[in-house]
């Protein structure tokens, strides 16, 4: 009697519950179609999920650990940054901003960061650096790209290889000072014939905006023939100019001066718009792993819970079988 | 009833000194024109670039009287030293000799040399050695000047000048090379431009 009834709850039961015991003979030869696969199917899916939920853990950690770096760093190069605003100024009041100036030699000079995983300021600066390419193009003109940084570099080298002149990467290995940005200006100046140089970067204005910016440097030559036209340059010639024998070479020393000035400022700025932005998505990655574990810890407490349950359901069905 | 009237004014005259911060950045105004209609014309999916004029605060116009005061801007890579100082008068060590500049200076465009630069200011006169660069006086009795180096007088050990103008002499005589010597040279104009400034 006692064997029936267990008979009959046992076929009733056994079907929607998936027995993780094989062992269980009884069971096992009442339910003859059951895969040796699905066994232990519980025991799985909450190892998977265990196993997600470290991996996701740790790359929160690390995410986290690169946010807390940027944002030291950033706090130390946003004020040299900003220290080195007062420099370009007196420049630009003296011989003004000339984007639209039109000449033969186009030198684009692209800034970016050796280092990835800080948003898109590179792709931001390579952009812009392309677009002024198409904007001063034409017949008779020459456009070339100076690349400082290895992730323009990547970018540019696929479409316009052959524009590229010159290429410096591994300017952040040390701090960066006015020395060394003077060093690579030179070697740009050396190395480059040019009209105008155009300077493409990410000017810093807080963490998480960062202005497409581009400085125009004229070359002597260009100062001198705008000058003499008047137009934007016209009041240069009112200035007196005490130094060496010639204006020539006083306007050339000039230049030289204001590009190695421009492009300290300009490689500090992109260097602040680069941690920031590393700051930021490194924050909002974090939180995304965050988010991730919430939902991975949700899913694994439930599937635990559930176990549970279907096992407390199978010992009291049991039970109640044995005492029916 | 005038206690009150004073409050209500001192608020007005507040209220006028909050007001100039909608019109800080003259962003749009001293962007180039020409530039921004050519950029989207030719990229009009892009937006057009920052250029640096939209950062500045645009310079005052030449006033038809001189006025009595020098605005100076001296920067520096690492820092700006002084920024729109109202000043009577600075010295400038340019390339052709020291050039005193005073409000309503004609505009001129003057290299620097190693050497003093003193910013007086009623008694007060404040000494730097500069290293080089450029100083820019405008007709609007601003003055710019941009040094790579510059330290306060006051900061420096005459017994070190003293022992690099003896290296540097030493180095001067025994260089063989145009490199060299030129080095040699470099460091012996900045060290007894040190000296002199010391002494002097």
């Amino acid at each position: 009697m006692a064997m029936a009834a267990l008979r009959r709850e046992g076929r009733r039961f056994a079907t929607p519950l998936l027995s993780p015991n094989p062992a269980n003979a009884l069971r096992s030869s009442l339910v003859p179609y059951e895969e040796p696969v699905l066994s232990g199917v519980r025991c799985i899916s909450t190892q998977v999920v265990r196993n997600r939920m470290k991996s996701v853990k740790n790359i929160q950690k690390i995410t986290k650990a690169m946010k807390m770096v940027a944002a030291s760093k950033l706090r130390a190069i946003q004020t040299r940054a900003e220290n080195s605003r007062g420099l370009w100024q007196p420049f630009t009041a003296l011989l003004g901003d000339t984007p639209s100036v039109d000449v033969k030699k186009n030198v684009i000079i692209t800034i970016s960061s050796d280092k990835g995983l800080c948003g898109g300021i590179n792709s931001t600066s390579v952009k812009i650096s392309r677009a002024l390419h198409k904007l001063n193009s034409g017949p008779e003109k020459e456009n070339k790209y100076v690349v400082l940084g290895e992730k323009a570099k990547a970018q540019l080298v696929r479409d316009s290889k052959k524009d590229i002149e010159l290429i410096m990467t591994e300017l952040q290995k040390n701090p960066l000072n006015y020395t060394q940005v003077s060093v690579i200006a030179d070697d740009i100046l050396k190395n480059v014939e040019f009209d105008a140089l155009r300077i493409v970067y990410n000017k810093f204005q807080s963490v998480v905006s960062f202005l497409p910016t581009v400085s125009t440097i004229l070359s002597p030559e260009v100062v001198e023939r705008e000058a003499e036209s008047g137009g934007k340059l016209g009041e240069l010639d009112l200035y007196e100019v005490e130094g060496a024998e010639t204006k020539g070479e006083v306007l050339q020393n000039l230049a030289e001066f204001q590009f190695s000035c421009v492009m300290f400022n300009a490689v500090l700025e992109n260097a602040t718009s680069e941690q920031g932005a590393r700051m930021s998505a490194m924050d909002s990655s974090s939180r995304n792993a965050g988010d991730m574990l919430d939902r991975l810890t949700l899913t694994y407490n439930r599937t635990r819970q559930a176990s549970i349950t279907t096992e407390l359901i199978e010992i009291i069905s049991g039970a109640s079988a044995l005492e029916g | 009833m005038f206690r009150q009237g004073s409050r209500f004014l001192s608020r007005a005259s507040t209220m006028r000194w909050c007001r100039p911060f909608s019109t800080d950045l003259p962003a749009e105004a001293a962007a180039d024109s020409n530039f921004v209609e050519a950029w989207r014309k030719a990229i009009p999916n892009v937006e057009p670039p920052i250029t640096p004029s939209s950062f500045m605060a645009t310079r005052p116009a030449t006033p038809s009287s001189i006025p009595s005061k020098l605005t100076v801007n001296f920067a520096l890579p690492y820092s700006s030293e002084l920024s729109g100082k109202e000043v009577d008068m600075v010295i400038i060590p340019a390339t052709t000799g020291q050039m005193g500049v005073l409000p309503g200076h004609v505009a001129t465009i003057a290299e620097l040399k190693p050497g003093v630069l003193s910013v007086h200011e009623g008694n007060d006169i404040s000494k730097y050695f500069v290293s080089g660069g450029f100083a820019f006086v405008h007709a609007n009795s601003v003055a710019d000047i941009i040094a790579v180096e510059a330290v306060p007088l006051d900061r420096i050990d005459p017994n070190l000048v003293q022992k690099g103008l003896t290296d540097f002499t030493q180095k001067l005589s025994t260089a063989s090379t145009d490199v060299e010597k030129a080095e040699a040279q470099t460091g012996v104009d900045v060290h007894s431009a040190l000296n002199a400034a010391l002494t002097g």
